[in-house]
């Protein structure tokens, strides 16, 4: 009965529990607050007892939910009580009563600092866990050098500094400036050395937030966390009664790793060796017990041992153990266990690259996603997210998608979300894409956000091969009894603008069209129908001109809503039944709508803005925001992961619709290996290129094995390139990274195609991108990193050949892990030349740099502009044009044999136009083209090939142009070209990985392009 | 670190309350139904941790006691989930054999002990002793 001190309080108590329902509980507690009201009032008659009683009344009905604001003043005045028992209740409920804004709280700050500095050693703990609760800015600012003399001071017990430690804590997280850094380091050091475990608990804590912000500053700690953990997890020399279940206590053992991972490295040898033996005792030595508590305890020890591990970078085989830890962890029953392994996998994930040893537990980590607890299922969701690639990405959005249709409505929003996201970052084809999303839509409308509608029509409107597929694809699902309504925006939107290209399927007609959606229109709610409106509007506007049914239910309908009540439903009603009528003029009003301009995918955006809100930063995060500032000042905000721009998004296959156009790259790639030059893709080569491109970070190119180097047919040109590619020379052959694929061959494909690889190795992938005019070129060059980590010591040099201007933008040092770079490069042609620039470009991957030079696809036929010439201009020029040096004739031999249309393919390839009919004589040809460079200004040239059908393998040549060094070039270029020159069969070559230190090879551009030439 | 404390039982009564957030009282009154509600119908083979807005909460069920500590998202959740048994075994020490009644009864006790126990969001003392030791000198000051 001693507890039970207050006999009036504990009869309040017990009424108010007697109370049968709410509203009798209400009554009783009104009655109470106005008793404690009027008894407050007639201060007078109140004993300090009982003022203490009603402060405590007040608190329990605080709790029950009632509002007791009045009495906010009778709380803190308590505060400055003389006696004990008044002045605990007035700091105790003042402290849960109010919140650091509070105005009342300032009126009580002296009090609190007389009793900070007083000498009663329990009324300054009760300062000192009121302000460390409650404390705000002002408390930090006049409090601060008080509380940390009593952290420091020597007399005090280690009651009052436990105290007062976290308490600085506290006023150093409301105002990190009242703890000096320089002075701070050297005491905390001290601190580290305290004998009592409370006050080192609190000390650690500290710690924690302190070099969570200056981590440089607080170097002399490292040392002394390393054998604090040696002291608690080796010698366990710690009181008994810190030990929890055995275990020497588990909550400093955390603490102290905690602190440890905001250190970026260890360098010391020995502290380092220390720290690992530690931690390899705690990975090894942590086994299941049967009591609950033991067990989570020593596994909470043992997975921030593995988080540290992880961020240490330790040896190999250290992180595989945590690997295989968690791999173990995943599939236990035990929720927690389970739980902690997957969300561990996850932060394995952002750290180190693992991704293969984890792609090992997609199944088991799956099987989580359809777990009973949504705590579960969401780690799994988010392991999946994280460990997704291009490689496993159809799996993984499929398996999302599929538990969609399952999934309780607190997580679809997340799924479909996330399932968009990774459609989008890693699609291998955009039509996956485009049936992910409409998959999405028709299985959870709901949760679909307009942003993910909005991105679909972005893409399919950027991407003109993907537009039949969407509307079709579009079309199928308005067939469907029931559909979302979303689907019918995006349906109606798909199908205005690109439903005519489905005009000849059955069900396809825009009469058809038009009555599917129109059907849709009684279901749908207002902010739909100005979205439908517009489709009919385009659809007025492909109909056959006769179809005049069609054109007055259309205009039926704008009658209609001519006079709706919504602003914008009439508005459009009016204006598209006016615009109508202006039969011609419509075409262009209602044309297409026009490229959207690339921009980063909201929804990306999204997921990366959500700010999740921690008293310290994690250390993980922390990382990786330092990588990625370097590279967004020079990224032109491309987002950090690497998402592709609109336009290159991937390779667009077709699966239903264009069968002869699903040209791999990879049988692309063998079938100009095989010289089949000639054959001109009815597509253009840009959607695969782009494709390619736009892989960066999803790369299905072509590896090595669909190559077939001996049947290579090269020209001279690439037997340059060939040497082009033996590096440097080979010192040290610590590791090597092998190319994928073969560089000479995509250096030639660059060659006549304007975007596409450059080159490609495990770790990143270079994609190029170029636009020329006249005698200009910008050329961007993406740099992907592959990895999950970052690629650092970036660097590309151009070396130039005389005749070309070339500048570079900055290249970022760090490519963060799985992001994107974009390099623009400028060029300006000079003066005619065949020489070829390159770029010499490296990074460094864990500890090895890798080194490669590259050429770059500035060729002399990229400063072409083809033309096509009439009899009447051809023949004066030819004639002006008389002899050496500006008329060069060569007969060639040993020329590769070709019929003549695979070679006409092939000039046209090059730019150099073929004017048919010029020459009598059906074995020859005559070609033209337009040479740019700022010496000779646009300069015509003129080539006549006369060929033998005897004897393929010669033929005559004559070249002429008004500038002799042009002339002379292009006759050497197409020589280049038709010439056969036998080489060895290609060898992969090897780039070599230079130890860091060596310096990289050949750095003067002069003697490299020896080299190579 | 933790941002707030609660103890409720199964109908939802709040018998401990304890914020080192700064929130305003229709706030706390909404986070006290929320994380009662999330927590309430989870079944006894799930997880002790569950997502709650931008944090996770970490909960224990003693009897018809729910013991929830709402904490970053970055930290150790087996840690946080021993502290909260830690606690009770304090509780039960201090009221030999603890029950939902001494809590109620003793409420500004218990407020009391978590004091000695947690402060400013972080764990102070972690020895059950020498947190019954202060309680007994502190009892000898009334």
């Amino acid at each position: 009965m001693a507890l039970l001190g207050m006999r009036g309080l504990s009869v309040f108590i017990s009424d108010v529990r007697n109370c049968q329902n709410k509203e009798q509980e209400r009554l009783r507690v009104d009655k109470e607050l106005g008793n404690i009201r009027t008894r407050f009032k007639n201060e007078k008659g109140l004993t300090p007892y009982e003022k203490k009683k009603y402060v405590w009344k007040m608190l329990y009905i605080y709790m029950l939910g009632f509002d007791v604001d009045f009495g906010h003043m009778e709380a803190v005045s308590l505060i400055s009580a003389p006696k004990y028992p008044e002045k605990q209740v007035g700091y105790i409920v003042t402290s849960c009563l109010l919140n650091e804004n509070h105005d009342f709280l300032r009126l009580a700050i002296n009090t609190v600092r007389n009793d900070i500095i007083g000498r009663n050693e329990t009324f300054q703990c009760l300062a000192l866990t009121m302000v460390g609760n409650i404390g705000g800015r002002e408390f930090a600012e006049s409090l601060s050098p008080d509380v940390q003399k009593l952290l420091l001071s020597s007399s005090c017990r280690p009651l009052v500094r436990k105290k007062a430690a976290l308490c600085l804590l506290r006023l150093y997280r409301k105002n990190p400036d009242v703890v000096n850094v320089d002075g701070w380091a050297d005491r905390m050091a001290q601190l580290l050395d305290e004998r009592d475990l409370g006050v080192l608990t609190s000390s650690m804590s500290l710690l924690v937030a302190l070099v969570s912000n200056h981590h440089e500053a607080y170097w002399s700690c490292l040392p002394k966390c390393v054998k604090i953990l040696e002291r608690l997890a080796r010698n366990q020399d710690i009181l008994q009664e810190y030990n929890y279940y055995g275990i020497p206590s588990p909550w400093l053992q955390v603490k102290t790793m905690r602190a440890l991972q905001y250190f970026p490295t260890v360098e010391d040898p020995n502290t380092r060796r220390s720290l690992f033996e530690v931690l390899q005792k705690i990975l090894m030595g942590t086994d299941v017990v049967k009591n609950v508590n033991k067990n989570n305890a020593s596994h909470a020890v043992l997975f921030e041992a593995l988080a540290l591990v992880m961020h240490l970078d330790a040896e190999k085989e250290m992180m595989s153990q945590c690997a295989a830890l968690l791999g173990k962890f995943i599939a236990v029953r035990e929720p927690n266990i389970r739980y902690l392994g997957l969300e561990n996998m996850t932060r394995m994930l952002m750290v180190t690259d693992v991704q293969d040893i984890i792609k090992r537990h997609q199944a088991q980590i799956i099987t989580s996603l359809k777990d009973p607890d949504i705590s579960i299922r969401r780690r799994a969701l988010d392991l999946l997210y994280g460990m997704c690639d291009i490689s496993n990405a159809k799996d993984i959005v499929e398996e999302l998608l599929q538990y969609l249709s399952t999934a309780d409505f607190a997580m679809r929003e997340e799924l479909s979300l996330k399932a968009a996201i990774l459609a989008e970052k890693f699609a291998p084809d955009l039509s996956w894409y485009v049936d992910v999303i409409l998959q999405l839509i028709d299985k959870a409308g709901d949760f679909v956000s307009d942003d993910i509608w909005f991105r679909v029509v972005q893409f399919v409107t950027n991407n003109e091969d993907l537009q039949p597929y969407a509307a079709a694809k579009v079309r199928e699902y308005l067939d469907k009894p029931a559909i979302h309504e979303t689907m019918v925006k995006v349906s109606a939107y798909l199908l205005g603008e690109f439903g005519h290209l489905l005009a000849r399927r059955p069900g396809c007609s825009p009469k058809e069209i038009f009555s599917i959606i129109h059907e849709k229109l009684p279901t749908v709610s207002t902010s739909t129908i100005p979205i439908l409106l517009s489709t009919y509007a385009k659809i007025l506007m492909h109909r056959q001109p006769r179809d005049l049914e069609l054109q007055n239910q259309i205009w039926a309908i704008f009658n209609k809503y001519e006079s709706c009540i919504d602003a914008e439903i009439q508005q459009r009603a009016v204006e598209y039944f006016a615009l109508s009528r202006k039969g011609e003029a419509l075409l262009d009003i209602l044309a297409e709508m026009p490229k959207f301009p690339e921009r980063q995918s909201s929804l990306i955006k999204k997921a990366e803005d959500t700010e999740v809100d921690t008293a310290e930063q994690s250390a993980i995060k922390l990382r990786a925001q330092q990588q990625m500032s370097n590279a967004l000042v020079v990224t032109d905000q491309r987002p950090a992961n690497g998402t592709p721009p609109v336009s290159q998004l991937s390779l667009v296959k077709m699966p239903s619709m264009n069968n002869n156009v699903e040209l791999s790259s990879a049988e692309e790639a063998s079938s100009q290996e095989n010289g089949a030059l000639s054959i001109v893709d009815p597509q253009p080569p840009s959607a695969d290129v782009q494709g390619d491109l736009l892989g960066p970070l999803a790369i299905e190119g072509p590896p090595g094995t669909t190559v077939h180097p001996e049947q290579n047919v090269s020209s001279g040109l690439e037997h340059i390139v060939d040497e082009a590619t033996a590096i440097v020379p080979v010192e040290e052959e610590t590791y090597s990274v092998q190319p994928i694929g073969n560089i000479s061959e995509r250096f030639r494909a660059l060659c006549f195609k304007d975007s596409g690889v450059l080159y490609e190795d495990p770790y990143i992938q270079i994609g190029i991108k170029a636009e020329w005019r006249a005698h200009q070129g910008k050329l961007v060059l993406f740099l992907g990193n592959k990895n999950t980590s970052p690629l650092v010591s970036v660097q590309a040099i151009i070396l130039p050949p005389s005749h070309l201007k070339m500048e570079l933008s900055l290249v970022p040092e760090t490519i963060p892990p799985r992001a994107q770079v974009q390099c623009p490069l400028e060029v300006m042609n000079l003066r005619p030349s065949r020489d070829a620039a390159v770029i010499d470009f490296s990074y460094k991957f864990g500890n090895n740099m890798v080194n490669v030079k590259l050429r770059l696809p500035a060729v002399l036929n990229k400063f072409f502009q083809p033309i096509s010439i009439s009899a009447e201009e051809f023949f004066p020029q030819w004639r002006s044009l008389s002899g050496p040096p500006l008329k060069l004739q060569e007969v060639v031999r040993g020329v590769r044999p070709l019929p003549l249309l695979e070679m006409e393919n092939l000039l046209n390839s090059y730019r150099l136009t073929i004017c048919p009919g010029l020459d009598p004589n059906p074995n020859n040809l005559v070609a033209s083209t337009t040479f740019y460079s700022e010496g000779t200004r646009a300069m015509l040239c003129l080539v006549r090939i006369e060929t033998d059908p005897a004897d393929r393998t010669q033929l005559r040549m004559t070249v002429a142009s008004g500038d002799p060094a042009l002339t002379y070039e292009l006759t050497e270029f197409i020589k280049e070209q038709l010439v056969s020159i036998p080489i060895a069969p290609h060898v992969p070559t090897p780039l070599v990985a230079q130890p860091t230190s060596s310096p990289a090879a050949l750095t003067d551009p002069g003697a490299m392009l020896a080299a190579l030439l | 670190m933790i941002r707030f404390i609660l103890l409720q039982n199964r109908q939802g009564k709040t018998r401990l309350a304890k914020y080192y957030v700064p929130l305003e009282d229709s706030e706390k009154h909404k986070v006290e139904y929320e994380v009662h509600r999330l927590v309430v119908n989870r079944d006894a083979k799930f997880t002790n941790f569950v997502e709650f807005r931008t944090h996770k909460v970490i909960y224990r069920r003693y009897a018809g006691l729910f013991f929830s500590l709402c904490v970053d998202i970055t930290d150790n959740e087996l840690a946080y989930l021993e502290c909260i048994h830690l606690f009770v075994e304090i509780l039960d020490h201090f009221f030999s054999n603890v029950c939902e009644l001494d809590l109620v009864f003793n409420f500004h006790k218990v407020y009391l002990i978590l004091d000695e126990f947690i402060l400013a969001g972080e764990l102070q003392e972690t020895s059950k002793k020498a947190i019954i030791e202060r309680m007994g000198e502190l009892e000898k000051l009334e």
